[in-house]
């Protein structure tokens, strides 16, 4: 013998072994990299592009002729009453404006008429700016007759802004933030993405083991939950990268360029109730996922296997996103959140809507954890149970009963 | 060398209604090499799993040096399972490396063993190529190294010698006798049975789930009769037929097979031959493995071996 007999190694070496094979092999694997990629970049251009679409969307521009320059305070006026951003510019005479229109200098060219303003566009007036012009030409009408009835218009204006309706709500809703949305959206979708990610990654890394028969001769070594095990956190490690990743880089550029208004407390709030809520769902998913992997032999098989099992995560995904953005406090919605299956990307949207109260978070979380310990039994035993016998694929009835 | 032995002891296993072992009894000794044979089904990949625990026993036991094998003892077994286990897409010394270090080797040393055995076998230009690049021979060796990084003190290899070249097969023989004269006992299967006969110390086998015959090839012949060839070119037919204790075999022109009782005496046999003219060859054969095989799987066991 060139080198002494070494005891048995224990478990936790055993599950760090098989966790750090996991995660090196598969962080070098495409899949991996393109998913980590894409996800990092749309993290990054989502505040991005946001903040940029803010800085082009300047002021609609308005040409007035020389002779029309009194309509320029009225319409400035206005646009400020209406929250539109425009600029007035003087032009010499009509043709002048008319050639700006047409090169798209300008939006519009508005003069004077007996009816009111006449605009000249390139090829519509825009809803506002309509808005715009038909302000101000009730208001030029409305203070000529204020003015004949021997009123000041300026008097009569300023009574009009002073009245105002008085609203008492009994319940309050939250504010609709668009930010908020915007933020549960990502996170529920990144929350999404991974777990089938990481799902399909332990289904398909029980699956090579099995059909290269490679199980076995680990097997020889380890206890199956000792592989079962280590599979599953280093998966779990490599889902958190994949992650960790696009949130920090998203809520970082967000912040640093200022699209994202939130405090830095309640998007990092958000970020950790994601990361937790991940951790549960990747608990539940990946004990399952690995289980189902054991049943066949051939990764062909994998694809049939996980649809029936990621229907409550596309199901969650599918009403979080169409009916969270209008009605966020939805009952649908609050009750399916505390659907165990359900909740990884259901409750972390209803958190990062700030709709959730903190009762509800809770139990949500403890019912998810309590399922996921139910399952930990009945996977653990179809794995072991499955996981050595090759050929067609293993009804679950008969690898949960078989000794 | 120590008389430490691997025991499979009344080891029975059923699948459902099929009996795959039943009964199953054999030792090996420390510093032995047991060839296994049997026809396909018989029970000898089964056997080897139980003994590394991949599968589990009905009843019986697998014992080393006295005490019944557990998981600890089995980390020290050196394992090559039938269909072949290792991860295509992963390179093969990192995936050695780990073999290694899942059965407690350092870093260093499962580093070093990897090495050592890449280079052994011939394959240590391709520590950096995935597994599934490699010809299937390569794959092979690097499924033997696999079996022996971890510097194992039994070794259970399933059919270790199919798809090798005659010079990957000299390796691997050169290897299991090596580990052999280090107090290894070495159980190996196999369907080629000149190869069985020439490097194994004692030969198993196996029929239907148990044990058939046990021994040297010696051993083997020595139960089997024996059989004379003669060649006499000018015997006429039937020329043997009246010599006490002798049965004709066949008779070829001048080519006669006879097999030879116990009352049989092989100078009368000679003499006989020499009445009929000149005689070219008088040999006494000893039956080959192949045939005791053939002669133990078929004479006890006619109606089930159609359907193997």
């Amino acid at each position: 013998m060139t080198t002494p007999d070494k005891l048995r190694i224990g478990s936790r070496e055993a599950i760090r072994l098989v966790a750090v094979r996991e995660i090196t092999v598969r962080i070098r694997s495409k899949a991996f990299l393109v998913l980590l990629a894409i996800t990092a970049a749309a993290a990054v251009a989502i505040p991005l592009i946001s903040h940029y679409a803010n800085l082009s969307s300047g002021p609609t521009r308005i040409a007035v002729v020389q002779q029309d320059a009194s309509l320029a305070p009225a319409l400035q006026a206005t646009a400020a009453q209406l929250g539109q951003k425009v600029t007035v510019s003087t032009v010499a005479d009509r043709a002048t404006g008319v050639d700006q229109v047409r090169s798209g200098d300008v939006a519009v060219l508005a003069e004077s008429g007996p009816q009111g303003i006449r605009a000249t566009v390139k090829k519509s007036l825009s809803t506002p700016l309509n808005q715009l012009f038909q302000v101000v030409d009730q208001q030029a009408a409305l203070n000529a007759q204020i003015t004949k009835l021997g009123g000041d218009p300026a008097t009569v204006g300023q009574a009009v802004a002073s009245a105002k309706v008085q609203v008492t709500e009994l319940q309050p809703a939250k504010a609709r933030n668009g930010q908020r949305l915007t933020i549960a959206i990502v996170a529920a979708l990144l929350l999404y993405m991974t777990l089938m990610f990481v799902g399909q990654s332990v289904a398909q890394g029980v699956v090579e083991e099995k059909s290269s028969r490679v199980v076995e001769l680990l097997l020889s070594t380890l206890r199956p939950w000792q592989l079962l095990a280590g599979k599953v956190f280093g998966t779990g490690l490599l889902g958190l990268i994949q992650m960790l990743v696009p949130a920090v880089l998203g809520v970082g550029v967000g912040l640093f360029t200022g699209a994202l208004s939130l405090s830095l407390g309640s998007s990092i709030g958000t970020v950790a109730w994601a990361l937790a809520w991940y951790g549960v769902g990747f608990a539940l998913y990946a004990l399952v996922f690995a289980a189902l992997g054991a049943t066949v032999s051939r990764q062909e098989d994998v694809g049939g296997l996980v649809l029936p099992a990621t229907a409550p995560l596309i199901l969650a995904w599918v009403v979080g996103i169409s009916v969270v953005p209008s009605n966020p406090e939805s009952s649908l919605v609050e009750w399916l959140s505390m659907v165990p299956p359900c909740a990884p990307v259901l409750m972390p949207m209803r958190i990062a809507m700030g709709v959730a109260p903190l009762w509800e978070m809770l139990l949500s979380l403890v019912l998810a954890l309590a399922f996921s310990g139910v399952l930990l039994r009945f996977a653990g035993r179809i794995y072991r149970n499955a996981v050595l016998r090759s050929g067609a694929r293993i009804p679950l009835r008969e690898a949960l009963k078989a000794a | 060398m120590s008389d430490r032995r691997l025991e499979v002891d009344g080891v029975s296993k059923r699948y459902g209604d099929t009996v795959a072992l039943s009964g199953m009894t054999f030792e090996v000794r420390a510093g032995e090499i047991f060839g296994f044979v049997g026809s396909n089904g018989a029970g000898k990949t089964t056997t080897m799993r139980i003994a590394l625990g991949v599968l589990a026993a009905d009843a019986g036991e697998v014992r080393w040096d006295g005490t019944p094998v557990t998981l600890e003892t089995r980390s020290r077994i050196g394992y090559m399972p039938e269909e072949r286990g290792l991860y295509p897409r992963m390179k093969v010394g990192e995936q050695l490396e780990y073999l290694a270090r899942l059965h407690g080797l350092t870093r260093v040393d499962a580093v070093r063993a990897t090495a050592e055995w890449t280079e052994r076998l011939g394959v240590a230009g391709r520590l950096g190529d995935e597994v599934q690049k490699l010809s299937l021979g390569n794959q092979q060796r690097v499924q033997l190294a696999a079996a022996l990084v971890h510097h194992p003190e039994i070794l259970v290899l399933d059919e270790p010698f199919s798809g090798l070249d005659p010079v990957a097969v000299d390796v691997m023989s050169e290897v299991l006798r090596e580990k052999c004269a280090d107090g290894v006992p070495v159980i190996f299967s196999s369907h080629q049975l000149d190869l069985v006969e020439r490097i194994s110390d004692r030969v198993g086998i196996v029929r239907a789930g148990r044990m058939v015959a046990v021994g040297t090839v010696a051993e083997l012949r020595s139960g089997g009769t024996e059989e004379l060839v003669v060649e006499a070119p000018q015997a006429a037919q039937g020329w043997a037929d009246a010599l006490p204790g002798v049965t004709v075999l066949t008779q070829d022109g001048g080519r006669t097979v006879l097999s030879l009782g116990t009352d049989a005496d092989d100078q009368a046999v000679l003499r006989a031959a020499l009445a009929t003219g000149p005689v070219r060859e008088f040999a006494r054969r000893q039956p080959s493995l192949t045939e005791l095989f053939r002669h133990v799987v078929s004479a006890q066991d006619k109606p089930e071996e159609a359907a193997a």
